[in-house]
């Protein structure tokens, strides 16, 4: 069960005001507020304990390196890996693609390839792609998707030819909040040996993840979208594939070995971990993690999910109000446009109300070209919203309507 | 005085009354609204305004001695802010619109309310029209 008043509490700044309103904040794709924990164990990093990790023998640096592996144990607990060493720390879900855009390319990508993203990808989850398929002389093909939102997965096993390397998709849209059927997709994608990688930047945070379960082969997500710092990230790769993966960036800390004409490089995933990293970041998704678990997911999902509804519901009941991709299952976010106005201005006037929305393309043009629109405005939802801070949205939106006409 | 400052001090003025920005929103749409729509052939992609999150198009002319712009855009608030910056710009010479002090922006309180992704927008807008002036005036004075 939540306790809404508790955790609102928790966060401190949801009790500020904008323009002399109390802010409500409904951008959470966008990026998450966080929780005193989170906060506290910021703080107390580099009040306490900085140090640089894995590289010296005095106790900051080896009190630092077991937080900072336990904090992999905890991640790869949190999404079900098999192994610890499968967990790869990168900036957030942007680098992890590219990582394996530029890293699985080198290696595996032809001439005459190809790679099998949607049409409702993110362009993280799209130009990556893109690129590689420059760069090899491959093609990148589009899965589709219908006005509902829903993939045609129908199209997809014809799509797939023996050329096809790999797959790419996000399990919950950033633009228009449906969640795909991503079991589906990796179980079509394997029957033939073709991985596929799930960009989980907009699902960790709103249901429970099981890579296992999933089967995929790599699933990539950002801290800062769950409650965590910004530049932090979390790249799980299946052991096979990070094994006969090729470096990515070079540098220190991801070598066991360097002589003049020979190196030898760490065994995954210090191999794809150069430089020192945000150490940090790792520790904040550890308290994040610690304080999703402690609310536990399944709770979230049931609280988001009745919220989601109520949010839809309510802004089906406005005149002028269009929402998208309607009758698809969705998860924690709803894009829609009021009739006669863009989007920036909806967001504009809504942020004077104190209401914090996204407006615009989303980093989803093929979506937005899709439906033959400009942008939409999104409403999304984290585990501290409330129907009254929906109900204050809605007002917001009647004296808009009324505005308009 | 400066025709286009004699314009500007009279948006002022219309303006004066809109005490919050709710009531400078209800203005601007009702400008934006009542707008006409452009020609299409004024919206070509050579008239596009980038670092706009709306489309905006901006299309430069001499009219005689004097230059004529056509402006629209998707957003009804910024439509209503092109119908003032017309108003204040429009069939004024290229001297004087590449000089103008723009001071009704401030004055008004647009400048405020704009978020700095529209107030860039908006930037952006004022300097197509002046580079347009300025051309004009240099071919001129050639």
């Amino acid at each position: 069960m939540i306790d809404i008043e508790k955790i609102r509490s928790d966060f401190p700044i949801l009790a500020r005001t904008v323009h002399g309103k109390p802010l409500v904040y409904l951008d959470n794709a966008a990026t998450t507020q966080k929780p005193q924990p989170v906060l506290d164990q910021i703080l107390r990093f580099y009040t306490d304990c900085n140090s640089n990790i894995h590289r010296g023998v005095h106790h900051l640096s080896g009190a630092a390196s077991r937080d900072f592996e336990a904090a992999r144990e905890t991640v790869g607990g949190f999404i079900n890996a098999q192994r610890a060493a499968e967990i790869i720390f990168t900036p957030g879900t942007t680098a992890g693609i590219n990582l394996v855009a530029q890293s699985f390319g080198h290696a595996f990508l032809n001439p005459g390839d190809e790679i099998i993203i949607t049409e409702m990808e993110h362009h993280s989850n799209w130009v990556p792609w893109h690129m590689a398929c420059e760069r090899a002389g491959a093609h990148l093909k589009v899965l589709p998707f219908n006005d509902d939102g829903m993939l045609l997965t129908d199209n997809l096993p014809a799509l797939i030819t023996g050329k096809t390397k790999l797959i790419a998709l996000s399990y919950v849209s950033n633009a228009i909040g449906v969640v795909n059927p991503v079991r589906q997709v990796v179980e079509m994608a394997h029957a033939r040996n073709v991985p596929v990688l799930i960009d989980g930047a907009q699902a960790v945070q709103h249901l429970p993840v099981d890579v296992q379960a999933l089967d995929c082969d790599f699933f990539v997500f950002s801290g800062h979208k769950m409650y965590a710092e910004t530049g932090i990230g979390v790249l799980y790769g299946k052991e096979n594939w990070l094994a006969s993966m090729p470096t990515y960036q070079c540098g220190g800390g991801m070598m066991d070995a360097v002589a003049p004409g020979k190196i030898l490089f760490a065994d995954p995933p210090l191999k794809f971990e150069a430089g020192t990293p945000n150490i940090s970041g790792v520790l904040s998704l550890k308290a994040a993690i610690g304080y999703i678990t402690e609310i536990g997911l399944a709770n979230i999902a049931a609280y988001e999910q009745g919220l989601l509804h109520y949010t839809v519901e309510k802004l089906e009941g406005l005149e002028g109000v269009v929402c998208y991709a309607k009758a698809s299952e969705k998860c924690n976010a709803v894009s829609f446009n009021v009739d006669g106005l863009s989007s920036y201005d909806v967001g504009l006037m809504l942020d004077k109300m104190g209401i914090a929305i996204r407006s615009g393309k989303h980093c989803a043009e093929p979506v937005m070209k899709h439906y033959g629109i400009n942008g939409t405005v999104r409403a999304s939802l984290a585990l501290y919203n409330t129907d009254a801070e929906i109900d204050r949205m809605i007002e917001a939106l009647e004296r808009i309507l009324t505005l308009m006409r | 005085m400066n025709p286009i400052n004699q314009i500007q001090d009279k948006v002022v003025q219309e303006m004066a009354g809109l005490e919050d920005w709710m009531a400078k929103y209800e203005f601007l749409v009702g400008l934006g609204k009542r707008k006409a729509a452009i020609p299409e052939r004024f919206k070509a992609d050579e008239n596009a305004i980038s670092g706009c999150q709306s489309n905006v198009w901006v299309h430069a002319a001499m009219n005689g001695k004097r230059m004529h712009f056509e402006a629209e855009s998707d957003s009804v608030i910024t439509s209503g802010i092109l119908v003032l910056v017309l108003r204040v710009l429009n069939d004024q010479t290229p001297a004087d619109i590449a000089a103008a002090d723009l001071y009704f922006l401030e004055e008004t309180g647009l400048s405020d309310e704009l978020s700095p992704s529209r107030a860039q927008g908006l930037a952006a807008i004022i300097q197509r029209m002046r580079a347009a002036a300025v051309e004009a005036k240099n071919s001129r004075v050639r």
